[in-house]
């Protein structure tokens, strides 16, 4: 273990010293050839100018093509033109509720992530555990908008189906063996100037809910004995820094997701809907969070065995989760950012199988080897199978997302028996198997079994996304290297951040404090005034 | 008079309280306790941690009665509480020196 903790330190302060030597790189505008000829972008703060007669082009299989669509709209006068212009603001109009609506079911996981939590933890802890998961909404959405929404998509070009964006369109990139490896975007920051505009906005709502989705993973990991002090601040670096970075390189325009056009590795690392870029990232940091923080008092027995600490409201729980299985509809399909993409059907359903699947492994799993159908642990595998299944939704057949799903919930189970048996990390929900180790697979499972249906032009390069299964081991290598990439940055980002925020704010709350229970303590509040509690639980 | 403490599962609470009610026995103050006797606890499995529970649920059921009903509340409780499994409970019988009723301050049988 400390040789690895020295490995990953040393390699973070590489990656932390190197990257500004190696940048006495150039900024780069991301779309360099495209960009060229166009004139600048004007932000659109109305919505009135967004969506014309452009956006009609490609749109069914017998649309007009670009040619055809300029030839007509220079006849201003021409009905057809009037009404063609009117088709494309409706386009663009579906494609803007249905991101707004999906965006706002992913607000309401947040619910999902507080029941759950608070269901799989003690009540004495109930206040603090509900507090993290209202105040890391709020945290995280003034980080992400001061810097972390400007840092990831700064530079990717805004979003065509949402009409434009197209202002947001720096991206901070090094030079390594004569290809650009973008690290982060520079335009955006308190969406003003030319981000006050309708299309960024909507993209800013929908990314910042997912980010949020991140950051409140690691308050289950680390629950029951996090100070909220040293919570706020991680919020904030959290929002700010680190997920932004990896969401840049994957979604942004960075690096990873260029592998395809620089290296001919399929279509890049492609994250569907964040497996990686969200649920990896949250699980990694909840790793490195909940090594420095160390068990619970009273979760391992003197002779290092674990002790069980049952959660004080299962069906508090299991609402939660459901909750989240509904909310991730919004979080996959939404994830094409358009209501006029048909695959979302697909998404939709994909999404579905591959969460009951998950559950469905994970409880005959537990049946098979403890004799129960463990309801925590059945409840954690839906939740495997929808993070692993986030990738990959897209770009899969349903047969595939049940076969993903079912992998996802043993995958589950031997990852919690690991985690709480063998490295004797104490994760009271689960997050760091569910979100960590299934984010993992979820990227994985994208160069084993999309199928080449879905995903032209994704990344600009053209055909559907291959997997290992049907002839692109290009595509496997990116995505291997996407995991890798995340867990090294992300832990390391981490372990590092929470080593020295740990100098200025301690990390874990007093002895006495855990033991009395963090509500009154830690947030001024019991959850459960009416009840003596047992505080004498072993 | 007798007090009759009787340690039962909290399933047979509702038909021990009817069987005495029946034979005359008006009243009586439940309480839920945990606790373990030779039935000792149980294992369960969280997360894949096995854990004992130690202490189980049970209902402590408390009657004050006159002394010839003393019998007859024994045994129906015993006969209605029982499942014939291990982890029925047990019942106790102690003397009670004195009742008093508060809103009349009578005491002995006639304050039960």
């Amino acid at each position: 273990m400390k040789r690895f903790i020295a490995l990953a330190l040393v390699l973070a302060t590489v990656m932390f010293l190197g990257s500004p030597l190696l940048a006495l790189a150039q900024e780069a505008p991301a779309a360099t050839e495209e960009a060229a000829p166009a004139p600048p972008p004007v932000p659109d703060p109305s919505g009135t100018a967004l969506g014309a007669i452009s956006d009609i082009a490609g749109g069914s299989p017998n649309a007009p093509t670009k040619e055809e669509v300029e030839k007509m709209a220079a006849d201003k006068d021409a009905m057809l033109t009037k009404v063609a212009d009117v088709v494309g603001h409706n386009k663009i109009s579906i494609n803007m509720t249905w991101t707004l609506v999906c965006g706002f079911l992913v607000m309401f996981m947040q619910v999902g992530f507080a029941l759950c939590e608070t269901g799989f933890t003690r009540a004495k802890n109930a206040s603090h555990t509900m507090a993290m998961n209202i105040m890391v909404y709020g945290i995280g959405m003034l980080g992400f908008w001061l810097c972390g929404y400007a840092l990831q998509m700064g530079g990717g070009g805004g979003s065509p189906t949402l009409g434009g964006g197209a202002g947001l369109d720096t991206e901070f990139a090094i030079s390594l063996f004569g290809k650009d490896f973008g690290l982060f975007g520079l335009k955006g920051f308190f969406l003003t100037g030319d981000a006050y505009d309708v299309s960024i906005a909507a993209l800013f709502l929908f990314q910042m809910v997912f980010m949020d989705t991140a950051a409140t993973i690691p308050t289950g990991a680390l629950a029951e004995r996090w100070s909220f002090k040293s919570f706020i601040v991680y919020g904030f670096f959290m929002s700010m820094i680190a997920y932004p970075l990896y969401a840049n390189w994957v979604w942004g325009g960075g690096w990873l997701s260029q592998l395809g056009k620089n290296f001919g590795l399929g279509h890049g690392t492609i994250d569907f809907a964040g497996s990686s870029v969200v649920h990896m990232t949250g699980g990694i940091a909840a790793l490195a969070g909940a090594i420095l923080l160390g068990p619970r008092i009273g979760k391992y027995k003197p002779d290092g065995t674990p002790n069980a600490i049952p959660g004080h409201h299962i069906p508090m729980a299991v609402t939660g989760v459901l909750i989240l299985a509904f909310g991730w509809f919004g979080f996959n399909t939404g994830s094409t950012l358009a209501g006029t993409d048909l695959r979302i059907g697909v998404i939709a359903t994909n999404t579905m199988l591959a969460s009951g699947a998950g559950a469905v492994s994970a409880m005959l799993y537990m049946m098979f080897v403890y004799g129960k159908p463990d309801l925590s642990m059945s409840a954690n595998g839906l939740l495997a199978g929808l993070v692993a299944i986030t990738a990959p939704c897209a770009f899969v057949s349903p047969t595939s997302a049940v076969i993903i799903g079912l992998i996802s919930g043993v995958i589950l189970c031997i990852s919690v028996f690991f985690v709480d048996q063998t490295l004797k990390v104490d994760d009271p929900v689960g997050a760091i198997s569910v979100h960590g180790v299934n984010g993992a697979w979820g990227l994985l499972s994208v160069g084993i079994f999309a199928d080449g249906t879905y995903g032209d032009q994704i990344n600009t390069i053209a055909g559907g996304v291959k997997g290992l299964l049907y002839g692109d081991g290009g595509q496997f290598i990116a995505q291997v290297i996407g995991v890798c990439t995340n867990f090294v940055f992300i832990f390391v980002a981490f372990y590092i951040y929470f080593k020295i925020a740990g100098v200025f704010i301690p990390m874990r709350v007093s002895a006495e404090v855990e033991q009395e229970g963090l509500d009154l303590h830690e947030v001024g509040v019991v959850a459960y005034p009416d009840f003596n509690l047992n505080k004498t639980h072993r | 008079m007798k007090k009759i403490e009787a340690i039962i599962k909290p399933f047979k609470v509702d038909e021990v309280k009817d069987a005495l009610d029946k034979i005359g026995c008006h009243g009586m103050t439940v309480t839920e306790v945990k606790g373990y006797g030779r039935q000792k606890g149980h294992v369960e499995s969280y997360r894949g941690v096995e854990y004992q529970v130690v202490f189980n649920p049970k209902a402590k059921v408390e009657v004050i009665v006159a002394d010839k009903l003393a019998k007859d509340v024994l045994a129906a409780i015993q006969k209605t509480a029982n499942t014939g499994t291990i982890g029925d409970g047990k019942i106790f019988v102690t003397p009670v020196e004195e009742v008093m009723r508060i809103r009349t301050g009578e005491t002995g049988e006639a304050a039960i």
